[in-house]
C-alpha cells in the first residue's frame, strides 16, 4: 500500500487485520459502525468470519467464543454498546480469554450525545464491570497510532491473557489522515500462546506460571472454563487456597509487566515546571497549547499517555516529581484527573473539562497553563 | 432391538468432580445420562464435541462432562456458542440452559439462533421455575402457580419453548421429559444429527423449591405426573382440543431441511475470495492450521 488518506477506525480495521484478528462479532452504533462494516467485508476474504448479533452483550459473548476456539476476536461500539457488554467483559477478565474490544467513545451518559466526542468511559473502562479486576486500556492520538495501538491491543492480550479495550473517540475514529501502512512493517504480531504438555498435564490456569497458555477447544485438551472462580484446572471452587494463588497470578501478570504494558511520550519534562497529560484526541490540543506556551517562554513539558489502564503511578510520580503543576484535559468532566490526582496529590493537579460535545480547544488548555 | 449400554463414566469428570451440586431426587441428572447416551451412540470423539452452558441449576451441568466445556454467563450461552461454532464449523456444539436462562434473560439470543439457524444442539431442561435462585416464577411458570416471587399466584402467562423455537425457524424442535429419558436421548441423537439449530425441551421438575410450594409431592410424584401428563405426538392427534390443552405433547414437533449459518457463511468465504482473487493464499494457513490439528491428535492417540 502507499499513502493513503484514511479514516482513524478503518486504520484501526487494517490494524486488526495485520495483528491476525479472524473473527468480529458486533452490533451497529455511531460511531464505530464503519469497522463492522469494513469487516464485514475484509474478514472472509482472509478466510475469516464476521457476524452481526442481535446486541451488544451477544456480540462479546461471541467474541469470546470464537476466541476460545482458536481465533483472534474482536467487538467494535460505542457507550450504550459498552455497557451492555459489561457482564462478558468480566467474564473474559475472570476467565482470561484474549480479546479486543473497541469503544468509540460518544457523548454519554445514556443515549448522550450522538454522536458528539467525549472521553467519558474512561472510568467505565476501569471499572465498568462488577468485582475487582485487572484491565488494560489504550487510547489512540492519530489515525496512524490507531492502526499501531490496535495491533498492540491484540499482542497484549494474547501476552496477558485477557481482555483489552482501544478507547477511541468519535474525533479519532472519523478523522482522516495520511497514512501508509509500510511504514509500520516491522511491528511484531504476537500468535496465541500454544502448549508442549500433553492434555493430561495441561492446566489452563496453572498457578505456576505467570500467564499459562489457552489451548483452544476442539484440540484434545478438554478442559473447563468458568467465570467462577477456579481452580487451576478451571474448575469452581470456594477454597481459600485455591482462590488466593489465582487473584495473586491474574493481578501479578499486569503489574509485574508494567513497563512494557503502560506507553506514553513525553516532551520536555525535565526542566518543566508546568505538565500537561493528556491522551486521545484531547492530546492533539494539548500539543498545539504546549507548542504556544513555550512561545511565550513557559517552561511546559507533556506527557502523551498512550495506555490508561493499568496506570503506571510509579512513573507518573517520577515523571510530575519536578513539576509544580499538573494539568489534565479531559473531555469529561474529570476522570483520569481522579486518578492523577490520587498519585500527585490534588493541589498540583488542575482540571481542564468539557462535555458539551466540542473538542478541548488548544487555547483552553493554554489558559489553564498560563494561570498554573 | 436393544441398545448398547456406554460405559457412562468414560464422559464424566467423574473422580474429580462428584458428588455434585444438584439436589438428590432432581430430574437434571436424567437430561445428563440421555445426552451421554445420545453422543455415545454418535460415535463422536469427546475432543470434537462442546458443551455450553449458562447460569442456573441446568447451567451447571457442564462441569461434570468430558468435553470442552464452557460455563457462562446467565443467558448468554447461545452467543458464546455461536462464536465458538463459527470458529470451529467441524465441532459439535451442545447448549445446556434452563427455562430462565434460555427464555428470560436469554430470550433474545434464544430466537436469534433460531433465525439463523445455526448448527446448534440446545437442551433447555424446563422445570417451570428459577431454581437455583431459589423458586421465582419463570416464564413457563403455570398461571396460578405459586413462586416465591408469586406468593398469591402467578398472573403471567407462560409460553411453550417449542412454539417460539418453531415460529422464530429452528430447523429441528422436540420435546421429551424426564421420565420418558430413552426417548429424550433418541431426540437428542436426531438433534445432534441434524444441521441446524435443534432444540430439545427436556421436561423436568424441581421439586425443592416449585414442588415444595405447590405442594406437588416427592421426586417420585413429580415424575408420575410427568408421565400422566404428556402424551405422545401420535396420541395427541387422536385428542380434541380442550383435552390437549394442558398436555405435555412429546415428539419431534418441527424437522425441516434448510440452509445452515455457518455452511451459509462458508460460501460467503469462498465468494470473497474469488472476488478478491486470494482463494489460495489465504486459505493455505487456515488448511495448515487443520492439518497440524489433525496429525497431532493422530499422535497422541497413538502414544
Ligand atoms: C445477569 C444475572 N442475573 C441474575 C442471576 C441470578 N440467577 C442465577 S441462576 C438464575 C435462574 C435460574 O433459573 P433457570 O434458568 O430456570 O435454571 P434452573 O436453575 O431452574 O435450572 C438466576 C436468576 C445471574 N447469575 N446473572
Ligand atoms: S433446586 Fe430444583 S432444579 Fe435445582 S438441583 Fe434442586 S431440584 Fe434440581
Amino acid at each position: 500500500m502507499t499513502v493513503t488518506l484514511m479514516q482513524g477506525n478503518a486504520a484501526c480495521v487494517e490494524g486488526a487485520l495485520r495483528a491476525g484478528c479472524r473473527f468480529f462479532g458486533g452490533y451497529p452504533i455511531t460511531p464505530s459502525s464503519e469497522i463492522a462494516e469494513l469487516l464485514s467485508r475484509r474478514l472472509p476474504v482472509v478466510g475469516g468470519r464476521f457476524i452481526q448479533m442481535e446486541d451488544e452483550i451477544a456480540s462479546l459473548a461471541a467474541v469470546i467464543g470464537a476466541s476460545v476456539g482458536g481465533l483472534k476476536a474482536m467487538t467494535a461500539t460505542s457507550g450504550p454498546g459498552f455497557s451492555l457488554m459489561q457482564e462478558n467483559l468480566g467474564y473474559a477478565a475472570a476467565a482470561e480469554i484474549p480479546c479486543v474490544i473497541v469503544d468509540v467513545q460518544r457523548g454519554g451518559p445514556s443515549t448522550g450525545l450522538p454522536t458528539a466526542p467525549s472521553q467519558g468511559d474512561v472510568m467505565q473502562a476501569r471499572w465498568g464491570t462488577h468485582g475487582d479486576h485487572p484491565i488494560i486500556a489504550l487510547c489512540p492520538t492519530s489515525v496512524a497510532e490507531t492502526y499501531t495501538l490496535t495491533i498492540e491491543a491484540f499482542n497484549l492480550s494474547e501476552d496477558y491473557r485477557t481482555p483489552v479495550i482501544l478507547l477511541m473517540d468519535e474525533v479519532i475514529g472519523h478523522m482522516r489522515e495520511a497514512f501508509d501502512p509500510d511504514r509500520y512493517g516491522d511491528i511484531e504480531v504476537v500468535d496465541r500462546m500454544t502448549t508442549d504438555v500433553p492434555p493430561e498435564w495441561y492446566f489452563p490456569y496453572d498457578e505456576t506460571r505467570a500467564v499459562p497458555p489457552l489451548v483452544s477447544f476442539g484440540e484434545g485438551f478438554r478442559y473447563h472454563i468458568t467465570g467462577l472462580l477456579h481452580d487451576q484446572a478451571g474448575f469452581p471452587t470456594y477454597r481459600q487456597d485455591e482462590i488466593e494463588p489465582w487473584w495473586q497470578r491474574v493481578f501479578a501478570k499486569i503489574n509485574d509487566n508494567l513497563d512494557r504494558i503502560f506507553m506514553y511520550d513525553e516532551d520536555g519534562i525535565e526542566d518543566a515546571r508546568t505538565i500537561v497529560i493528556a491522551y486521545g484526541s484531547t492530546a492533539r490540543s494539548a500539543v498545539h497549547a504546549v507548542q504556544l506556551a513555550r512561545r511565550r517562554r513557559y517552561k511546559v513539558g507533556l506527557i502523551t499517555l498512550k495506555t490508561i489502564w493499568p496506570f503506571h503511578e510509579a512513573l507518573i510520580e517520577e515523571l510530575a516529581a519536578g513539576a509544580h503543576r499538573v494539568i489534565v484535559p479531559e473531555m469529561n468532566l474529570g476522570q483520569l484527573a481522579l486518578e492523577i490526582e490520587r498519585v500527585l496529590g490534588r493541589a498540583k493537579v488542575r482540571r481542564v473539562n468539557r462535555v458539551d460535545g466540542e473538542l478541548i480547544a488548544p487555547r483552553q488548555i493554554l489558559e489553564a497553563i498560563e494561570v498554573a | 432391538m436393544k441398545r448398547e449400554e456406554p460405559e457412562i463414566y468414560e464422559y464424566l469428570r467423574h473422580k474429580k468432580k462428584f458428588p455434585g451440586v444438584w439436589c438428590a431426587g432432581c430430574g437434571i441428572g436424567i437430561v445428563l445420562g440421555s445426552i451421554i447416551r445420545a453422543i455415545d451412540h454418535l460415535h463422536i470423539s469427546k475432543d470434537d464435541v462442546a458443551m455450553i452452558s449458562g447460569i442456573g441449576c441446568s447451567g451447571r451441568m457442564s462441569v461434570y462432562v468430558d468435553f470442552n466445556t464452557m460455563h457462562t454467563t446467565h443467558g448468554r450461552a447461545l452467543a458464546f456458542a455461536t462464536g465458538l461454532k463459527m470458529a470451529r464449523p467441524g465441532m459439535h456444539v451442545l447448549v445446556v440452559m434452563g427455562d430462565g436462562d434460555a427464555l428470560a434473560i436469554g430470550g433474545n439470543h434464544f430466537i436469534h439462533a433460531a433465525r439463523r439457524n445455526i448448527d446448534l444442539t440446545a437442551i433447555v431442561i424446563n422445570n417451570n421455575i428459577y431454581g437455583m435462585t431459589g423458586g421465582q416464577y419463570s416464564p413457563t411458570t403455570p398461571q396460578g402457580a405459586l413462586a416465591t416471587t408469586a406468593p398469591f399466584r402467578n398472573i403471567e402467562r407462560p409460553f411453550s419453548t417449542c412454539d417460539l423455537a418453531m415460529a422464530a425457524g429452528a430447523s429441528y424442535v422436540a420435546r421429551s421429559t424426564v421420565y420418558h429419558a430413552r426417548e429424550l436421548e433418541r431426540l437428542i441423537e436426531r438433534g445432534m444429527r441434524k444441521a441446524g439449530f435443534a432444540v430439545i425441551e427436556a421436561m423436568s421438575y424441581c421439586h425443592t423449591t416449585f414442588g415444595k410450594l405447590n405442594r406437588t409431592g416427592s421426586p417420585v410424584d413429580m415424575m408420575r405426573s410427568l408421565q400422566e401428563n404428556s402424551v405422545s405426538l401420535a396420541a395427541a392427534a387422536k385428542l380434541e382440543d380442550a383435552e390437549k390443552k394442558n398436555k405435555i405433547i412429546r415428539g419431534v414437533l418441527a424437522d425441516h431441511d434448510l440452509p445452515e449459518y455457518t455452511a451459509e457463511y462458508a460460501k460467503i468465504i469462498e465468494d470473497a475470495q474469488a472476488a478478491a482473487g486470494s482463494n489460495v493464499a489465504a486459505a493455505q494457513p487456515e488448511r495448515d492450521a487443520r492439518l497440524a490439528s489433525a496429525q497431532k491428535r493422530r499422535v497422541r492417540e497413538e502414544v
